[in-house]
């Protein structure tokens, strides 16, 4: 067995590929951003796409970050789930999936924002020109079982939001799906979320910025890992051999989630 | 309700005598669990299972899927079950719940003389 190796994670973070995303959310300053912070692991998570993951990997590999590409998936139910791939090959045929279930629809930049695909240095590429910011066809339980068929990871995504979550859409935990844990937003603790929602009680938690803006860009998940993979986040959420997850708050709280030997005991 | 809207039956077609108490539409599950009473009709577009374990746990009187959304087969399994109707139309939820209003059925909020 490989040793694992702790690395603080942030997991959801968007780029100027989102509509909704400030300008100021490129490359270089959210790598400055993820050193200042400690964060050692990222992921890019923009509305649908995965065309600025790469340029993010670039700019952030000569600081030692390593970047997941990854995508924030609207289900037909409006609930929002992040998916981790660890090739950007495969993250690419899931985006054509995936837009293949999308409405066809013209973005429309003076309502949503403008969707810009650049470089490692931030500088301009293209526009996405496709309504990104909407709900594909899948349903909830369609992703997951999609996501299950190409191996990726799958991750409902701050679950304790008034919208576009789990509990806001969908009101309890859907029985059909094996969720290997579930994010919860910046702005609670784990205990909580547990005390909002019971049902969370045993899953593996990730704490993620969800960051629109680089002030919103967080440091509190401390994964143990092999190696800084989708697979690995997995194993980490499931508590498998040795690999775990929990979350530092910043007033000095520690919440260990998920099972494994750290399991809900701390 | 049923032969006045039209609505067809896609699952619980023998508890369709249960009285109705009101009206509740809302597509968030969140909110349904904390809004509808027992007894109600719900109006959503959503077809996820979920939709009839909701409908279960508060005893609402049936389910109305507007637009010819996409109901989960599971979503019937569940249903009937419990024993919760689910019904579906065309209409969209405004046009539905203005038909439900004027054959009498009213919102769990609605102010007297509404």
């Amino acid at each position: 067995m490989n040793p694992t190796r702790p690395v603080f994670a942030d997991l959801h973070l968007h780029t100027v590929a989102s509509a909704c995303a400030e300008v100021e959310m490129i490359p270089p300053l959210i790598v400055r951003r993820a050193r200042e912070l400690g964060v050692e692991l990222l992921a890019v998570t923009d509305h649908h796409t995965v065309e600025n993951a790469a340029a993010v990997q670039e700019a952030a590999r000569p600081a030692g970050i390593r970047v997941l590409a990854g995508m924030e998936v609207q289900t037909r139910e409006e609930v929002h789930v992040v998916c981790y791939f660890d090739d950007l090959d495969q993250a690419e045929q899931w985006q054509e999936m995936i837009w293949s279930r999308l409405p066809g629809l013209a973005n429309r930049p003076e309502f949503f924002g403008d969707q810009y695909v650049v470089d490692a240095t931030g500088a301009y590429v293209r526009t996405n020109e496709r309504l990104l910011q909407t709900s594909t066809d899948l349903s909830f339980e369609e992703v997951f079982s999609l996501a299950e068929q190409w191996g990726i990871l799958a991750v409902p995504a701050h679950v304790d939001r008034p919208r576009y979550s789990l509990f806001a859409n969908l009101g309890v935990l859907p029985e059909g799906v094996a969720l290997p844990g579930v994010e919860i937003s910046r702005n609670l603790t784990p205990e909580e979320a547990l005390r909002r929602f019971p049902s969370l009680r045993g899953l593996g938690m990730l704490q993620s910025g969800d960051a629109h803006r680089l002030e919103e860009m967080t440091n509190a998940t401390l994964l143990k890992l092999e190696a800084p993979t989708a697979q690995e986040i997995r194993k980490a959420l499931l508590g498998q051999g040795g690999r775990s997850v929990k979350i530092l708050q910043a007033s000095g709280g520690i919440a260990w989630t998920g099972g494994g030997e750290h399991g809900r005991t701390a | 309700m049923v032969q006045a809207v039209p609505l067809k039956v896609l699952a619980g077609s023998s508890f369709l005598d249960r009285p109705v108490t009101g009206g509740y539409a809302s597509d968030m599950l969140s909110l349904v669990m904390a809004g509808a009473k027992a007894g109600n009709v719900w109006v959503t577009m959503q077809g996820h299972p979920n939709v009839a374990a909701v409908a279960s746990l508060l005893g609402l009187a049936a389910v109305v899927v507007t637009e010819d959304s996409p109901v989960d087969p599971a979503t019937l399994q569940r249903a009937e079950e419990n024993g919760v109707p689910v019904l579906t139309t065309g209409l969209d939820t405004f046009s539905l719940v203005a038909e439900l209003s004027r054959l009498g059925v009213r919102g769990v909020r609605s102010g007297p003389g509404s």
